[in-house]
C-alpha cells in the first residue's frame, strides 16, 4: 500500500523502536504531526526546541540508545543548532528531523527557510534532504545506522513539506549498505602487540579514558587491565563512572580542574595509553608539555581523531570494547609497588578539598551530600559552570551512563532539558540537575514538559547569584574587574561593584521557590549547611518535580585549576599557593 | 610543500559544499580544484592541491575520509602520477610584437584560439610548471586576463587509485 512520507517517517520510527521523541510543530512539519496524531508514537512536546535536542541527547547518553527531535523549518530548525552542536561534540548519537518548505520554492528565500543542512554541515556527522519520498525510507535508515555506529554523533534529516505529503511505497530496508562509510572495529593485530609490549616494559604506565569507553561499553575491559598490571586510571568529564571512583586505581579526573594526583600522574608517566579520549585542551593543558616523558598509545575508532592534538607513537584504530579483549591477553600480570606509592603520596599530598571547619554553605557539600544520599546511582545531569566542576570532582557515580554533561562545547542550558530527557529513558531512576542559577534560565521553562508528563526531575540549583565560572576568571586573571557576571545587578548599583554580599545587594530574582511553585512543583530554599541533609531527604522522597535553591557561599571558586594555556605542571591547588 | 589530492566522491548535491567546508572550517587554504564525474557517473573525482606540512596533510586526508559521501582519498605526493591543467590567457599585442608571440606560442606548443586587433587569447594545458612559464614568458607584453582550471590528476599505470 502506499504511504505519504509523513507516515513513512513515523512508521520507520516505530521500526527503529523509538521510544520517545522529543519536539515542536509548524507549518512546514504539519503532515508529520498529522501522521504523529492518534500513531503511538511517544511524542512529547517541548517550549523550545533547543531543548528537544538536549532532551533527545540526555536521552541517548542515559540509554545507549539513539535520540530523537522533530522541529519545523527556519525558526525551529535553527533552534536545534546548539543541541546538535552539543552532540556533535560529545560524540551523541542522535537523529534530528525538520521540516522544509516545498522543493518547488527552496532557494527563493520562502517563509521560514532556511538551509538547515547547509548550516549543520560543520556540527552533524552526516546530514541529508530529501528530495524525493522514494528515497525517505532509505534516508531514515542510513541517518539511524549513521548516527549510532563509529564514532557516534547526530544526524539531520530535512524533509520538504512535498516529501511529506508525496506517496510510494513502504518498504523499511533490512540492511545498511554504504560504500563509503565503513567503520572499523576491530584493531590491526600488529599494532596491538606492539602496545601491548610497551606496556609490559612500562615502569609508570597511566590509563587515559574518555566517552569512548562508556560508547563501546568498554568499562569491564578496562578495569580488568588496569588491575590486572596495576595501572593507575584518570577519567575525562565525560567518563564519569566509567572506572570505580574509590578504588586505589582510580585518579579521578584529569585536566583543568581535575585531580593534583591525576595530572601529577600523566606528567610522570612513562606510557599514557588513552581509551576513546581525544585529547581536549581542557585535558592536556599546554600541548607541547602534555607528558612529555611518556610514549602514548591512543585507542580509538575515530582514525581523525590520531595525532590530532597530541603526536601518538601508537595508535590502534577500531573499538575500545574489542582492542582492549585482544591486548589483555598480552598484557602480563605486574606489580608496580612504587609508582603506586608515588601516586598515594600525590592523593595525600593534595587530595581534593573545600573548607570544612565552618558553619558556611559549600557547593562542595551539596554535592557531597547528595552523592552520599543517593549513593552515587541517581542519575546526574549538570549545567555548564563551577557547579558542573564540582559535581564531576565530588559525585561518586556508580556507573557510566549516569553523569551526563556537555564537556565539548560547554553548553549553558543543557542540564536541565537533559535530565528530563534522560528520566524518559530511566524512569525507575532517580534524576538530579546539577545547576547554576545563571545556566538554569537558560532553558528552565522546560519545567512544563516535566510536570505535565509527570516524570519527576529535581534540579539543585548552587545559587551564587553569579554567572560564577566567569566570575572566578576575572577574579584571578582579571584584577577583579566583575563585568557583567552579577546576575542581581540593578540599574541603580554601584557601576564597579565587585563586593557581592547577600544583606545589602538587591534581591535576587527570580525566586525560584515560587517559581517553581506557579507550575506545581515543590520549591525550597536553603541558606545555612545544617538544613542541606533534611532538604535534600525531602526532595529525594518527593514524587513531583522538586527545585532545591541552595544559597551557596558567593565567591568560592573551583580548585585545583590549570590555567588555560598552562602546563598541567602549573596546577594551582589554591588561590595564593 | 605542495600536494595533491585526489577525492572520489558520490556524486551528489552538497557534497562539493561539505568538502569545502571542512577546508574552510580547519583553516586550509584550496590551492586549487578540479571536480568531474569519473568512468562511473555515480562517483565524482575532485583534485585538490593544498600547501602545508606533513601533520596538516595528514589531517586534512583523515578529515576527508571521515565525511560519508567520500569512497577513497590518495595523495599523490608518493606515487607517480600525470597532471593537466588549462589556461586561458589574453595578452596584448602590437603590430611589432605579434610574431615574436607567435614564436612563444610555437615553442611552448600552446594554442591561440583567437584573436583581434590587440589582442590574442592562448590556450596552454600541461602540467603546473609549464602554465607558470608561460605565463611568466609573455608577462612582459601584458596580460590582460587569466582564467585557470583546476589541475587534474591520474597515477600512471594500469591500477585504478
Ligand atoms: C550558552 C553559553 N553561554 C555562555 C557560556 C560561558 N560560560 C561558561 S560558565 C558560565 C557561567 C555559568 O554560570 P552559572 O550557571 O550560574 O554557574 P556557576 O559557574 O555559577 O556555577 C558562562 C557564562 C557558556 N558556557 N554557554
Amino acid at each position: 500500500m502506499e504511504k505519504t512520507g509523513a507516515q513513512i517517517l513515523i512508521e520507520s520510527l516505530l521500526k527503529e523502536n523509538v521510544e520517545v521523541v522529543f519536539g515542536l510543530p509548524g507549518g512546514q512539519a504539519l503532515p508529520i504531526f498529522d501522521a504523529i496524531y492518534g500513531s503511538g508514537l511517544n511524542f512529547i512536546l517541548v517550549r523550545h526546541e533547543q531543548s528537544a535536542a538536549h532532551m533527545a541527547d540526555g536521552y541517548a547518553r542515559s540509554t545507549g540508545n539513539t535520540g530523537v527531535c522533530i522541529a519545523t523549518s527556519g525558526p525551529g530548525a535553527t533552534n536545534l543548532v546548539t543541541g546538535l552542536a552539543t552532540a556533535y561534540m560529545d560524540s551523541v548519537p542522535m537523529v534530528a528531523f525538520t521540516g522544509q518548505v516545498s522543493t518547488a520554492v527552496i532557494g527563493q528565500d520562502a517563509f521560514q527557510e532556511a538551509d538547515i543542512t547547509g548550516i549543520t554541515r560543520p556540527i552533524t556527522k552526516h546530514n541529508f534532504l530529501v528530495k524525493d519520498v522514494k528515497e525517505l525510507a532509505k534516508t531514515i535508515k542510513e541517518a539511524f545506522y549513521i548516527a549510532s555506529t563509529g564514532r557516534p554523533g547526530p544526524v539531520l534529516v530535512d524533509i520538504p513539506i512535498d516529501v511529506q505529503r508525496g506517496k510510494c511505497e513502504f518498504i523499511y530496508p533490512e540492511k545498511v549498505e554504504i560504500r563509503s562509510y565503513k567503520p572499523t572495529y576491530s584493531g590491526h593485530a600488529g599494532q596491538i602487540k606492539k602496545a601491548s609490549e610497551i606496556i609490559n616494559r612500562s615502569e609508570r604506565p597511566v590509563l587515559y579514558i574518555g566517552a569512548g569507553v562508556v560508547v563501546s561499553r568498554a568499562e569491564k575491559e578496562v578495569l580488568e587491565i588496569s588491575v590486572k598490571a596495576e595501572i593507575p586510571v584518570t577519567n575525562t568529564l565525560l567518563a564519569i563512572g566509567a572506572y570505580p571512583t574509590d578504588a586505589e586505581l582510580a585518579l579521578g579526573m584529569l585536566g583543568m580542574h581535575g585531580t593534583y594526583c591525576a595530572n601529577k600522574a600523566i606528567q610522570a608517566a612513562d606510557v599514557i595509553i588513552a581509551v576513546g579520549a581525544r585529547f581536549d585542551d581542557r585535558c592536556t593543558g599546554k600541548v607541547c608539555d602534555f607528558a612529555g616523558k611518556a610514549k602514548i598509545i591512543h585507542i580509538d575508532i575515530d582514525p581523525a581523531s590520531i595525532s590530532k592534538v597530541v603526536d601518538i607513537d601508537i595508535p590502534v584504530v577500531g573499538d575500545a570494547k574489542i582492542i582492549l579483549k585482544d591486548m589483555s591477553k598480552q598484557i602480563e600480570k605486574k606489580e608496580r609497588k612504587k609508582w603506586l606509592k608515588q601516586i598515594n603520596a600525590w592523593k595525600e599530598e593534595h587530595p581534593l578539598s573545600y573548607e570544612k571547619n565552618d558553619n558556611k554553605l559549600h557547593p562542595q557539600y551539596v554535592i557531597e551530600k547528595i552523592s552520599e544520599l543517593t549513593k552515587g546511582e541517581a542519575v546526574i545531569a549538570t549545567e555548564v559552570g563551577q557547579h558542573q566542576m564540582w559535581a564531576a570532582q565530588y559525585y561518586k557515580a556508580k556507573n557510566s551512563k549516569l553523569f551526563l554533561s556537555s564537556g565539548g562545547l560547554g553548553t549553558m542550558g543543557y542540564g536541565y532539558p537533559a535530565g528530563i530527557g534522560a528520566k524518559f529513558g530511566n524512569p525507575d531512576k532517580e534524576v538530579i540537575v546539577i545547576a547554576g542559577d545563571g545556566s538554569f534560565q537558560m532553558n528552565m521553562q522546560e519545567m512544563s514538559v516535566a510536570i505535565l508528563n509527570e516524570v519527576d526531575v529535581k534540579v539543585v540549583i548552587l545559587n551564587n547569584h553569579y554567572l560564577g565560572n566567569v566570575r572566578q576568571w576575572q577574579e584571578m586573571f582579571y584584577g577583579k574587574r566583575y563585568s557583567h557576571t552579577c546576575l542581581s545587578k540593578r540599574k541603580d548599583c554601584p557601576p564597579l561593584c565587585n563586593t557581592p554580599n547577600r544583606d545589602r545587594c538587591p534581591v535576587y530574582i527570580p525566586d525560584f521557590v515560587k517559581w517553581a511553585e506557579s507550575y506545581g512543583a515543590l520549591g525550597m530554599r536553603v541558606t545555612e549547611k545544617k538544613e542541606i541533609e533534611s532538604a535534600l531527604k525531602k526532595m529525594l522522597e518527593t514524587k513531583n518535580s522538586v527545585v532545591l535553591d541552595t544559597w551557596v557561599e558567593i565567591e568560592e571558586n573551583i580548585f585545583p585549576m590549570v590555567p588555560a594555556g598552562a602546563s598541567l605542571d602549573d596546577i594551582i591547588t589554591r588561590i595564593n599557593g | 610543500m605542495r600536494h595533491t589530492i585526489s577525492v572520489l566522491v558520490e556524486n551528489k548535491f552538497g557534497v562539493l559544499a561539505r568538502i569545502a567546508t571542512l577546508f574552510a572550517a580547519r583553516g586550509f587554504n584550496i590551492d586549487s580544484l578540479a571536480v568531474g564525474e569519473t568512468e562511473d557517473p555515480a562517483i565524482s573525482r575532485m583534485t585538490i592541491m593544498v600547501k602545508g606540512d606533513e601533520s596538516v596533510l595528514e589531517q586534512v586526508t583523515k578529515q576527508l575520509n571521515k565525511l560519508v559521501d567520500v569512497i577513497k582519498v590518495n595523495d599523490f605526493s608518493d606515487i607517480d602520477y600525470v597532471e593537466r591543467g588549462l589556461a586561458l590567457v589574453k595578452i596584448n599585442v602590437t603590430k611589432s610584437n605579434r610574431a615574436e608571440i607567435m614564436q612563444m606560442v610555437g615553442i611552448f606548443r600552446t594554442r591561440i584560439i583567437d584573436v583581434s586587433q590587440d589582442s590574442m587569447i592562448i590556450e596552454v594545458t600541461g602540467d603546473e610548471e609549464k602554465i607558470e612559464a608561460f605565463i611568466k614568458m609573455v608577462m612582459p607584453y601584458g596580460i590582460k586576463e587569466v582564467c585557470r582550471t583546476g589541475e587534474v590528476a591520474l597515477a600512471r599505470g594500469g591500477g585504478r587509485q
